[in-house]
């Protein structure tokens, strides 16, 4: 352990407010780039499932037609 | 000889065997990467000795260090899958440009910020126009460029074409990357590991660095992994597999 306590931790040695800067840049965007991926394949799903829905129904409303 | 050399490849460039493929990858490489991120960055943030110049700012290296490098190697692989994929048209590859190039992104985002966070209070500047802080801009321009381009056609192929173009020709960038600090006269300082000798770091902050470094490789892996699960589903939507697949699931996960 290169610190002693809790608050010797957080100052980082004087440089808190560079060293904290970086860590929660660096995990803001890595956890959005993982919820946008995530986010963006459940809406490519959802998307052609209506896609497919929709074409279900011409066809029966075709169907019907004749 | 090229072709019988790759052919054990030939399953995997199938659509539907890669999609499983990743789908089975991804819950393991996430873990992994998630795993080794933590135990790395919290090692290097709390257990690493300071730095007998930088104290405690040289911490930021623990992501500066990874992030740096592996935008570089996200870079090389997506130009490689742009070769594939404009040599051979094998369509997944051209595919895993699309993945990559927003990873490569904010990889390289992530390495110019923490750059700037740590140069501030070591150089006295957050940012100056030296030859690998340029360079390194230059790398999160050309992932831009790729993205921009691959979305600016009407005509999804051609759009995917031309990105693959300028991800080859950026190529060029990397070794201008690597070899800034020796080339020219520049702030950053020159390679600590990504060298031909022993590395010139003690090995109390040179493990932390090295479980930081596959952590973030493993993410990559990971996030890339997930993307191109996402591609594919966007180019094969007409396939029957893709329609069997999304309506048997039902919003569930997959």
């Amino acid at each position: 352990m290169a610190f002693t306590s809790w608050a010797d931790f957080w100052a980082m040695g004087g440089y808190a407010l560079f060293v904290w800067l970086s860590f929660g840049t660096t995990y803001v965007l890595l956890l959005g780039l993982w919820w946008y991926s995530k986010q963006q394949h459940k809406s490519i799903q959802q998307q052609i499932r209506a896609k497919a829905a929709r074409e279900q129904r011409v066809r029966q409303h075709q169907e019907k037609e004749k | 000889m090229w072709g019988s050399m790759f052919r054990w490849l030939d399953p995997y460039a199938k659509p539907e065997t890669l999609y499983h493929l990743c789908g089975r990858l991804l819950p393991y490489l996430m873990a992994l990467a998630v795993f080794t991120l933590v135990l790395g960055n919290i090692w290097g943030l709390a257990f690493s000795p300071a730095d007998y110049q930088q104290g405690d700012s040289y911490r930021i290296i623990y992501i500066h260090v990874p992030s740096a490098i592996w935008s570089m190697g996200a870079y090389s692989s997506m130009a490689i899958a742009a070769f594939i994929g404009l040599v051979w048209q094998i369509r997944v590859a051209q595919w895993a440009v699309l993945a990559i190039a927003p990873v490569g992104a904010i990889y390289t985002a992530i390495a110019l910020i923490t750059g700037a966070a740590w140069g501030k209070p070591m150089w006295g500047t957050w940012w100056v126009w030296d030859a690998r802080l340029t360079s390194e801009l230059v790398l999160l321009f050309l992932y831009l460029g790729v993205i921009a381009l691959a979305g600016a056609f009407s005509e999804a192929a051609r759009g995917i074409k031309v990105a693959s173009l300028l991800a080859i020709v950026g190529v060029v960038n990397l070794p201008i990357i690597h070899f800034s600090v020796e080339w020219w006269n520049t702030l950053h300082q020159g390679a600590t590991i990504t060298k031909f000798a022993k590395p010139s770091i003690d090995s109390s902050m040179l493990w932390p660095l090295l479980i930081s470094l596959s952590g973030f490789a493993l993410l990559l892996a990971a996030l890339t992994c997930l993307r191109l699960r996402s591609q594919i589903l966007i180019f094969e939507q007409h396939r029957p597999w893709v329609r069997q697949l999304v309506e048997s699931k039902n919003g569930e996960q997959n």
